[in-house]
């Protein structure tokens, strides 16, 4: 045998490493940027980060193809050729600016309103909003009313907070793990890392989701259930529990406004002339305000008064919950799972609540002043994301989901689920929504927030809406985040009124970040009689060549990821775990080789141009000369900026005077901060004085904030008494019917809207979409590697269809809804619900689009099931236009979506297919071998 | 024909968990990055924008759907690279000596400036593990990282391959599979660790951890003690909680 080569075991890693802020998701992890020569060599996770502690997942560590990604965009383009055309010239930032400042400046000194902005997956927040409120338009959010906006809100009008970026599991003691289907970009990899330490320990996994991928795939238990029913199953499950007892009646007492006494006229809460919610005290029998020292709330207390009765609200859920409605034997048919397995469900959740119920040897003291000297776990958690919250019914699916974990005592405690800072937070703390506009002269406070009855609604003098989106109108009164899916179709209708300009960031709205993609397109690009288009002028800021930069007058082209700064701010959608506080930055760790600018930094500019206050000095100049100067140097409150840590002379924590180092001392310390959460405080945290202490002290609150976990979400009752008649501020009698039985202040269940609109045997089967672990909605297919895992998506279908049809892999099948038809490729799927079927989100492109060949799959055979989906429910005959949303929050209800099948003669490309866009970046090259350094 | 060594001293390989694998091909990409970046030719991408994009790739997760007779379908998501075999016939098979088996740990390795592309061990390994990159004309196989687990550049606790220091999930290990004592082999033996087509004769190195049973749990279609009612109607539920109460 010859000698072994010699093989260099200890090559050069690289010359640097550079720690920043993954941005290939939502998840927002630590990263490792190693680089060689300048340039950036290999990504891998950060060990010390609190998000995901070293790993990374296909799209963290394909950030590099990103980077080098040949769709970058290149210069400030303005259009030459007609709308989505994708015809442009590059034009100097100074025009571009100038542009930008000469049509949004007469706007704001006649009418901000007439500039909507919204900001898609921005993760600045804190800062867009900003810069909108100094503006003055009340037209302003992200894209959470097309995400999952009935997740958080639902959680945070419940328990002042819901799961991702709100709070986690207990992953370190939790015993039973119940998932419903989930986007699996919230959480991403803490979710995964989840999983893999209680598998570790032969904890057990259910996942409820029609389809069985991912973390279904792994779960011990599949519960392959009926779209748009896990609201009914829920409520089946909490109907079992109540039944059995099976319930934590120390902690309802104690710690929700389950003994609550609600009028029995009003259907509000009883309340003493403080305000405070009040309670029969069990020791005396009297009554009491819910906080008193000493009081024992009374589950089952009453008042009489005037020949009426008075009960508890957990007696309005006895009477409710009990009723044979809600009986496993009475849904199991609706739901698609056996009453016997709903019954074992529920068995196996008490079983580990109860039996396995344990403590940890960690005093504390409540809010009461009462001192415990343990603190008593329950080892069941739950999570869930967009899959249950994007339907017409999510709202309230997701507060029945939130009312099951309070039933059996696991949120805040041992094993269950943990806030993280600086949620837990009641919904009255947070901002109401604000509208009112002054021509030349900023907002009068945040555009978002929570309303608590029908006085805060965003509406004008008339009654009319003062939001463009409608949010926070009588159509859906809680609309925690803006309904940006519903801008476009708003604008164009010129209801409730007209726009001047339409300016976006991040949001692929002429593809598949809308419903109804070509109609949107047809919006996007109608004139009016004078041949002006009718949304008159659009700006779009974007880092990559996607679809909706054709359809854009203006482009502000941003950097990528690596190229910029950010920061992941407590003001916002922080990083916390459960047990610190945290926030993080984003630095250039490779300078842009384009004429292109963060578009914070750009906002910046144009503000200043603009003379927005907050954006100039007394003298007029430019208050923040880029992002990183704001983020250093604005003072939101005194003492608190956009980053919590480093502050003062770099030892403050939370509070603390502005550090001009604060920067650098971020990226020595890897590009995050970390404050961990004292040992007394890590658990029951809104009833926690060591906790809600240490909150004030990290300014997470002003004062302590004591709160009741609210089974009755007494701000809805406000809106149903208005549809009664009650009040000044009334609905229009249209609404009357659906506010009295949707906003409910216990949970129900209805069916989808969809269902009751179209004829269901017409439309059998229910179509849904996933994200695939390696992909982020579009921006995945531009990744040379990302794309050879998902470059394709058939339209899955479950054995039963493909057999009743006769399709095999690779057929075409036509697919038809209500709204539209589309003709695309089928694969089967054993592990599937049989009345579903299923492909990838966002893997459909548009030719010319992305800076791929135009015979790349995705634009040939991929396809999207927004062609399916109308913004708006089929028409009614009223005339009136009903938003294809929840409504009580306006969520987008993508997955109310009914279709029927059929079999096509196979077509040459997957249909709608749109003529190609000119590629304002011209196509990637052929072949990669990608290798920096020597 | 190359021969391969009577014995190692170490047997370096992967276990990789069945049970805990969610597909979400991290690993798939770090080793891809990994292995761009380091030993021997950058793994090229052809078509990398265009109408057939297909790259080489040293690690790929398969996904597999099984219909048990009873119960419903699952989903098995298949991670697969070399298995590093101690008889493997990718060696042996190999013409110029290019393919070899380390002494030391196990490790299979190209010796890329020997290979002229042949193809011949791709065609003699069972696996599908070898994929030869359409630029540089040299096989490329999974490398258990030697360029990291012995790096004296790296950190100790990155010295493993670059595939198990991403998996989120945790679902795959690294480490000496001839110590008894090893975590790998401790935890294979613990959970019933399996070899991959055993009856090729290849004696992979890499074991994976099968699923778990799933989908055990029993309807209950009598009332369970757990679930035994304390009342059938509200009125007597409210008198059992009012005698509850007391009881707190």
């Amino acid at each position: 045998m010859k000698d072994q080569p010699y093989v260099e075991t200890s090559p050069h890693v690289s010359d640097e490493i550079r720690k920043t802020t993954c941005y290939m998701c939502a998840c927002r992890c630590g990263i490792n940027v190693h680089m060689k020569d300048g340039q950036v060599a290999y990504i891998e996770g950060n060990r010390d980060h609190p998000v995901n502690q070293g790993v990374l997942c296909a799209k963290g560590s394909a950030g590099i193809m990103q980077v080098n990604a040949p769709s970058r965009l290149r210069a400030p383009l303005k259009r030459v050729g007609p709308r989505g055309s994708g015809e442009f010239e590059e034009i100097t930032w100074d025009e571009a600016l100038d542009i930008a400042v000469g049509w949004l400046k007469p706007v704001r000194e006649e009418n901000p309103e007439k500039l909507a902005f919204f900001t898609g997956r921005d993760q600045s927040q804190s800062f867009t909003s900003f810069w909108a409120q100094n503006y003055g338009t009340p037209n302003y959010a992200a894209h959470g009313g097309f995400c999952s906006v009935n997740m958080a809100a639902a959680g945070i009008y419940t328990m002042g907070g819901a799961f991702w970026e709100f709070g986690q599991p207990d992953w370190d003691h939790t015993k039973l793990f119940m998932l419903f289907g989930v986007a699996e970009d919230h959480d991403s990899n803490p979710i995964k890392m989840g999983i893999g330490k209680i598998k570790a320990r032969g904890a057990k996994v259910i996942g409820v989701n029609p389809i069985r991928t991912g973390y279904n795939a792994v779960a011990d238990e599949w519960v392959g259930i009926t779209p748009g029913t896990d609201g009914l199953f829920i409520l089946a499950l909490v109907h079992e529990l109540l039944r059995a007892g099976k319930i934590d009646l120390t902690y309802l007492a104690q710690f929700t406004n389950g003994p609550v006494l609600i009028d029995a006229d009003t259907g509000l809460l009883k309340r003493d002339e403080a305000g405070k919610a009040l309670v029969v005290d069990r020791a005396t029998g009297k009554l009491s305000a819910f906080d008193t020292t000493g009081v024992k709330p009374n589950l089952n207390g009453e008042l009489r008064e005037n020949g009426k009765t008075h009960r508890t609200v957990f007696h309005a859920m006895i009477e409710r919950y009990l009723s044979d409605t809600y009986a496993p034997e009475t849904v199991a048919k609706q739901v698609g799972i056996s009453a016997g397995r709903i019954r074992a469900i529920a068995a196996e959740l008490a079983r580990v609540a109860f039996d396995e119920a344990f403590e940890l040897d960690q005093a504390w003291t409540d809010f009461r002043g009462e001192r415990h000297s343990k603190m008593r776990g329950r080892p069941v958690s739950f999570h869930a994301m967009r899959g249950i919250s994007a339907h017409s019914n999510g709202f309230q699916t997701c507060r029945a989901l939130h009312i099951l974990q309070l039933l059996l005592g696991t949120v805040e405690v041992p094993g269950g689920f943990r806030f993280k800072p600086p949620y837990p937070k009641p919904s009255d703390i947070h901002p109401k929504p604000h509208c009112k506009v002054t021509p030349g002269a900023p907002l009068d406070g945040p555009h978002l927030g929570f309303v608590h009855g029908p006085e805060d609604l965003a509406l004008k003098g008339d009654g009319t809406p003062a939001r463009i989106d409608k949010a926070f109108t009588w159509e859906n009164p809680m609309s925690a985040h803006g309904l940006m899916h519903m801008v476009i179709s708003n604008a164009y209708a010129g209801d409730p009124y007209k726009i001047d300009t339409l300016f976006m960031y991040m949001a692929n709205m002429s593809w598949n970040s809308s419903m109804n993609t070509k109609g949107v397109i047809e919006m996007l690009t109608d004139t009016d009689e004078t041949g002006d288009y009718v949304i008159p002028r659009i700006i779009y800021s974007d880092a990559y060549s996607s679809e909706m930069v054709a359809y854009a007058d203006l482009i502000l082209p941003d950097t990528t990821y690596l190229e910029r700064h950010d920061c992941i701010s407590l003001l916002d959608r922080p990083i916390c775990e459960a047990d610190a506080a945290a926030d993080a930055i984003r630095w250039p760790v490779i300078e842009p080789d384009r004429d292109v600018r963060g578009f914070q930094s750009v906002l910046c500019d144009l503000g200043a141009r603009l003379g927005l206050p907050g954006f100039v000095n007394e003298d007029g100049s430019q208050k923040y000369a880029d992002y990183a100067d704001y983020i250093v140097n604005h003072v939101r409150k005194p003492g608190i900026g956009p980053l919590a840590g480093f502050r003062g002379n770099g030892s403050d924590a939370g509070r603390g005077e502005v550090n001009p180092e604060q920067l650098d001392r971020y990226i020595e310390n890897g590009g995050f901060f970390v404050e961990h959460v004292p040992q007394e405080a890590l658990y029951y945290k809104p009833w926690n004085s060591a906790y809600q202490d240490w909150a004030v002290a990290m300014g997470l609150y002003d004062s302590p904030q004591p709160y009741l976990f609210q089974l009755y979400v007494e701000p809805m009752r406000k809106f149903q008494r208005a549809a009664e008649g009650f009040g000044e501020r009334q609905p229009p009698d249209h609404l009357r019917a659906r506010i009295k039985e949707t906003l409910d202040p216990l949970p129900i269940w209805y069916p989808p809207f969809e269902e009751g609109a179209v004829d269901t045997k017409q439309f059998p089967l229910h179509a849904l979409t996933q994200r695939p672990m390696a992909m982020y909605h579009s921006w995945g297919t531009q990744n040379a590697w990302l794309r050879q895992i998902h470059g394709l998506n058939p339209l899955y279908l479950p054995t039963k269809r493909m057999q009743e049809h006769g399709f095999e892999d690779g057929d075409w099948a036509k697919v038809t809804s209500a709204h539209g038809e589309i003709i695309v490729p089928v694969a089967e799927m054993a592990a599937l619900n049989e009345n579903t079927v299923w492909t990838w989100n966002a893997i459909g492109k548009r030719k010319g689009a992305w800076a791929l060949d135009k015979d790349a799959p995705e634009a040939t055979k991929g396809f999207l099931l927004n062609h399916l989906i109308h913004e708006l429910q089929p028409p009614k005959g009223d005339g009136l236009r009903w938003a294809n949303s929840d409504p009580v929050t306006g969520q987008a209800a993508w997955f109310d979506l009914r279709v029927r099948i059929e079999k096509a003669p196979p077509p040459k490309e997957s249909e709608p297919n749109f003529a190609p866009l000119t590629s304002p970046v011209g196509q990637g090259p052929k072949d990669l071998r990608w290798k920096v350094g020597s | 024909m190359t021969e391969l060594p009577t014995k190692t001293d170490r047997k370096l390989g992967l276990l990789i968990d069945l049970d805990t694998c969610v597909g979400c091909h991290a690993c798939v990409i770090s080793c891809k990055g990994w292995n761009t970046e380091n030993y021997g030719a950058p793994l090229s991408d052809q078509s990398a924008y265009g109408a057939n994009p297909s790259g080489t790739f040293l690690n790929r997760v398969h996904s597999y759907e099984i219909t048990p007779d009873v119960g419903a379908a699952q989903l098995i998501h298949f991670p697969k690279s070399c298995l590093h075999c101690e008889d493997a016939p990718c060696v042996t098979v190999c013409p110029t000596g290019a393919s070899y088996k380390r002494v030391e740990d196990g490790i299979v390795l190209v010796n890329e400036s020997d290979c002229i592309g042949c193809g011949l061990c791709a065609w003699a390994c069972p696996y599908g593990a070898r994929e030869l990159d359409a630029a540089e004309g040299v096989m490329k196989k999974c490398t258990l990282c030697v360029d990291r687990i012995y790096n004296e550049n790296l950190p100790e606790e990155d010295r493993v391959p670059a595939c198990v220091r991403t998996c989120p999930a945790g679902a795959r290990h690294f480490g000496d599979f001839a110590d008894p004592d090893s975590a790998v082999s401790k935890l294979s033996a613990e959970r019933g660790g399996m070899d991959l087509m055993p009856e090729q004769g290849t004696k992979p190195v890499n074991k994976y951890l099968p699923p778990r049973p799933k989908d055990t749990m029993e309807e209950i279609d009598v009332l369970a003690p757990l679930l035994a009612p304390v009342a059938e109607e509200p009125k007597g539920f409210m008198a059992w909680l009012d005698k509850t109460l007391e009881k707190i």
